[in-house]
């Protein structure tokens, strides 16, 4: 009873705060509204349209996809690749943090920039790159073929592999974080006590990483389950839920039904991400603050270092091996077919594509710095002011990371092809509704970056500009974002590099007047015009190297000495 | 009490890729006595851990050979050396509990399992953290998780005990308060050890015997009054203590004293290491620590000089007084039972004739 006036006096202190200070007020306001518009009434209406049949409340659709074999084996497909490649993909990001972290290994910058790499290409690329190669009539099929026998890239084997190489970096970052901030110290008090490598490792090192295996496996699993570029070019027939719900849409013009695929999708990533975010976050020993720390452990036994190098070294040859096949087959006049070199394929691509590229350009550049801003006024918000529905903000805001790109897109759809009460204006085949889907998809990562960059920072600094005379805004202005300038940076090259290469929920809301770079390379993929679509993956991924190139000059024109590359972990 | 247990003979450690090479130790040659406690002192970047780390076998030395109890260890891996190390951070397992850390050593080295039990408990009862044994470090203060530091090394029984700066996490009071422990312990164990520090006060009142580095090089050895009387050089004498170091000329060399002129007077004065040769003319510093300095009433002291500045501090008082254009500094204990002096007044001043030391000016 007693808590409960307590925290409504609070509660009441905190308004009347609020109150003095309209800015604030007016900001939180814009954004609480923001958030209901594009991150949760999108989802309410795929909600809502699955439970929706011939205009009636119904459970027919569930019922239909949880007694059909059609309907459910994609579920439970989509779940056996997300464990798959979550292993797997775990796997080869704790090998490459380990050999970079913990062995005298060479050339540690080389391996960190491949074990990140495929970061910023369009993830389907990697799938492109598995088809001229290992397709049916790609360059090493035939000596595959004449080793282990008939098989097939496409399905079940080829998807783990290509999301392995594509969602692994996500496991790196996280566990080269982990790995990097453990105490070199704990790891030497071991030593000193009598453990030999092996058991430094059992016994220290392992357990210490735990919390961050736990989080590498569980984005990953999120990261596969939404995964809609691979398995639109490698499924074959091994049906995911990602691409079934796209179909059911686009092929059946079934919304209905595909909304309920959709909500089947979100289940298992949506717990994943609050198994992430609130449990296994919160078990860690170690806090990333972004400073590595040297393991001072120098000689590596053999024992250790011969499984790690191999399997680093293979992962690293693989990739070479696809994006090299990629900028190959960008030159081959007809892959598979005539192998003569040509630069036909640019030549075309750009008279073809070149709206693509110019749609993509304009709209990633515009959606990139508001997403940047907006993440970081929201991180700002959360940390330093208290109002009433800030647990809101933090959590609506967050949301979008763990949704699926499908469930998002067609979410979007479903919300803005008519006016609403919610928001009175059409959208479908604008460019806003493609520039507000990347500013609310991208934002939880910059959010992230500044709440860490701001939970590091003395508030007494901040409280210093208001003591001085500055409102929230100024305070904001002048103060906290110069501060916070790093992890600012990250949040554009995030969502710069996101931005172009985003597919999955994109493909919903591109029209004839706006369409994207990525979705005319899964056009040309469709039609088999291999060469065609590698040409396009390589502009994109030079245009991605280049704007990066160009967000490091502005970072080193503000002088704080953050390698923009750095911010992304290559 | 065997001589010679610990030996660094001739240790050189070099960091950094050729061309651009620091030497971090410059032939470190030390000798530590079974049961003794030996303090590295020094400031920062001296080498001492470095020198502590090559003894744990955590570094490699580039020159000269390790042994304890006459077994050259340099080639021995750190886990198999007969060494503990006590770490500045403490380096708690964070995933273990206090019993588990401190039994962790035991049981990686396959101690039988009653035997890992009586020794945990015993020195968890010695070291008194006795209730803890349940608790992860994170529930545990500072001093806490120091002691569980201490018990986690000690319960290996190691043939020498190696300790860097383990205090300087602590806050001021507890630090004295550990130190007394620590050294107790340390006696009642018996147990060779090696402790590094950059507090001088710490090193003092630890001590069998402070090796005071700088710059990769041990500058003296020796028990802690020995080095706060006759510092070697310069550097010693200003690192241990405070010091007034005035200029004066050798006028007379006797067997093993000298006549130094000092602000126009004769002062007689010990050659403080046997082997030093004074030249007749030569200059000469003229080390007085300020408590060995007294101010009196003008006229009456053996200079006369001009009172600068005075800071009150309670159980003593401190006169910057100027002689013949040098500033002196005097430390007068008790000073409610003698003269007060203030700013511009004159005053006599009186070196106490014991602790007048010299060293020869270095180039």
């Amino acid at each position: 009873m007693a808590g409960g006036t307590v925290r409504l006096k609070t509660s009441l202190k905190e308004f009347r705060k609020l109150w003095k200070e309209p800015f604030l007020i007016i900001a939180v306001a814009v954004i609480f509204y923001f958030l209901i518009v594009f991150v949760l009434f999108p989802l309410f209406q795929v909600f809502k349209t699955s439970f929706i049949v011939k205009k009636e409340l119904s459970f027919a659709n569930y019922a239909v996809v949880f007694s059909k074999v059609y309907y459910y084996q994609p579920f439970l497909n989509s779940i056996l690749l997300g464990l798959s490649t979550a292993s797997a993909g775990t796997l080869m990001g704790y090998a490459f943090a380990f050999a970079i972290t913990r062995t005298p290994l060479k050339f540690k910058k080389f391996f960190r920039l491949i074990a990140t790499f495929p970061i910023i290409s369009p993830p389907f690329v990697v799938a492109l790159a598995a088809v001229l190669l290992f397709g049916r009539s790609g360059t090493l099929a035939p000596y595959i073929t004449r080793i282990i026998g008939a098989y097939s890239i496409y399905g079940y084997g080829g998807l783990v592999l290509v999301e392995t190489i594509a969602y692994g970096p996500t496991a790196f970052l996280v566990l080269y974080g982990v790995l990097g901030a453990i105490d070199p110290a704990l790891e030497e008090a071991s030593m000193d006590l009598g453990a030999s490598r092996w058991k430094v490792f059992i016994t220290v090192t392992l357990p210490l990483s735990i919390p961050g295996i736990a989080s590498a496996w569980l984005l990953v699993f999120i990261q596969s389950m939404a995964d809609f570029g691979n398995p639109m070019v490698l499924s074959g027939n091994f049906r995911v839920l990602s691409v079934q719900a796209f179909l059911q849409i686009t092929g059946m013009y079934d919304l209905s039904r595909g909304s309920t695929l959709a909500i089947l999708l979100l289940l298992p990533t949506i717990t994943a991400f609050f198994i992430q975010r609130y449990w296994v976050s919160r078990k860690s020993y170690v806090t990333v603050t972004g400073k590595p720390t040297s393991a001072t452990i120098k000689r590596v036994e053999w024992y250790i270092k011969l499984p790690v190098y191999f399997f680093v070294f293979t992962i690293t040859l693989l990739i070479f091996l696809l994006y090299g096949t990629v900028v190959y087959g960008s030159f081959q006049t007809l892959w598979g077919v005539n192998p003569a070199l040509t630069i036909k394929n640019y030549v075309e691509t750009f008279q073809v594509g070149k709206n693509y590229i110019i749609d993509s350009l304009l709209l990633s550049t515009i959606a990139t710095p508001l997403t940047g801003i907006l993440g970081m006024f929201i991180a700002f918000l959360i940390i330093r002011k208290r109002f009433f529905g800030r647990a809101f903000i933090e959590i609506s805001s967050m949301l979008t990371f763990a949704v699926p790109g499908t469930v998002v897109g067609i979410g979007y759809i479903l919300a803005f092809n008519q006016r609403s009460v919610v928001f009175p204006f059409m959208l479908s085949g604008t460019a806003w509704i493609i520039i507000l889907l990347l500013i609310f998809r991208n934002m939880p990562v910059g959010i992230r970056s500044g709440i860490a960059a701001l939970q590091q920072i003395d508030p007494s600094i901040e409280e210093a500009s208001t003591d001085l005379g500055a409102g929230t805004g100024t305070t904001f202005r002048k103060i906290t974002l110069p501060m916070i300038a790093p992890a600012f940076f990250s949040g554009l090259v995030y969502s710069f590099v996101k931005a172009m290469t985003a597919i999955s929920a994109i493909i919903f809301v591109v029209s004839g007047r706006w369409n994207l770079i990525t979705v005319a390379i899964l056009g040309f993929v469709d039609n088999s015009q291999y060469a065609q679509a590698a040409a396009m993956s390589i502009i994109l991924i030079v245009i991605v190297l280049a704007a990066l190139g160009v967000i490091q000059l502005a970072v080193n024109r503000v002088g704080k000495g953050v390698r923009a590359s750095g911010l992304i972990g290559t | 009490m065997k001589e010679d247990y610990l030996v660094l003979n001739s240790i050189v450690k070099r960091f950094g890729k050729s061309g651009k090479q620091v030497t971090a130790v410059n032939d470190v040659s030390i000798s530590v006595k079974e049961g003794e406690l030996v303090t590295l002192l020094g400031p920062s970047g001296c080498g001492k851990t470095t020198t502590l780390r090559m003894i744990a076998g955590f570094e490699d030395p580039d020159k000269g050979d390790i042994l304890i109890d006459g077994v050259k260890i340099n080639n021995i891996p750190p886990n198999q050396r007969p060494t503990s190390l006590v770490f500045q951070n403490y380096a708690l397992f964070p995933h273990m509990t206090v019993w588990e850390n401190i039994s962790y050593g035991l049981k990686i080295n396959h101690v039988a399992g009653r035997e890992v039990k009586e020794r945990t408990e015993s020195i968890i009862q010695m070291i008194g953290l006795n209730g803890m044994e349940d608790r992860s470090p994170a529930q545990l203060s500072g001093g806490q998780q120091q002691r569980v530091s201490l018990a986690r090394s000690l319960v290996m029984e190691p043939k020498v005990l190696l300790m860097d700066e383990p205090l300087s996490n602590l806050d001021a009071k507890l630090r004295v308060s550990m130190r007394l422990e620590i050294r107790k312990i340390q006696q009642r164990v018996g147990i060779t050890s090696v402790y590094v520090t950059h507090d001088q006060e710490e090193a003092m009142t630890l001590s069998d015997r402070v090796v005071i580095m700088n710059q990769g090089k041990v500058q003296q050895v020796g028990i802690p009054e020995d080095i706060y009387a006759h510092p070697i050089n310069l550097f010693v004498a200003d690192f241990i203590g405070k010091a007034n170091f005035l200029r004066g000329k050798i006028v007379k060399v006797y067997s093993s004293k000298v006549d130094v002129e000092l602000f126009g007077k004769i002062l007689n004065i010990p050659i403080p290491f046997k082997h030093w040769e004074f030249h007749t003319g030569a200059p000469v510093i003229v080390v007085i620590r300020p408590e060995g300095t007294d101010v009196v009433q003008a006229e009456r002291g053996d200079f006369n000089g001009t009172v600068r500045e005075t800071v009150y501090l309670g159980s003593k008082i401190i006169y910057y007084v100027e002689i013949k254009g040098e500033l002196v500094t005097a430390e007068i204990s008790n000073p409610e039972e003698s003269l007060r002096f203030k700013a511009g007044d004159m005053v006599g001043v009186n070196f106490k004739k014991q602790s007048l030391h010299i060293l020869p000016v270095e180039d």
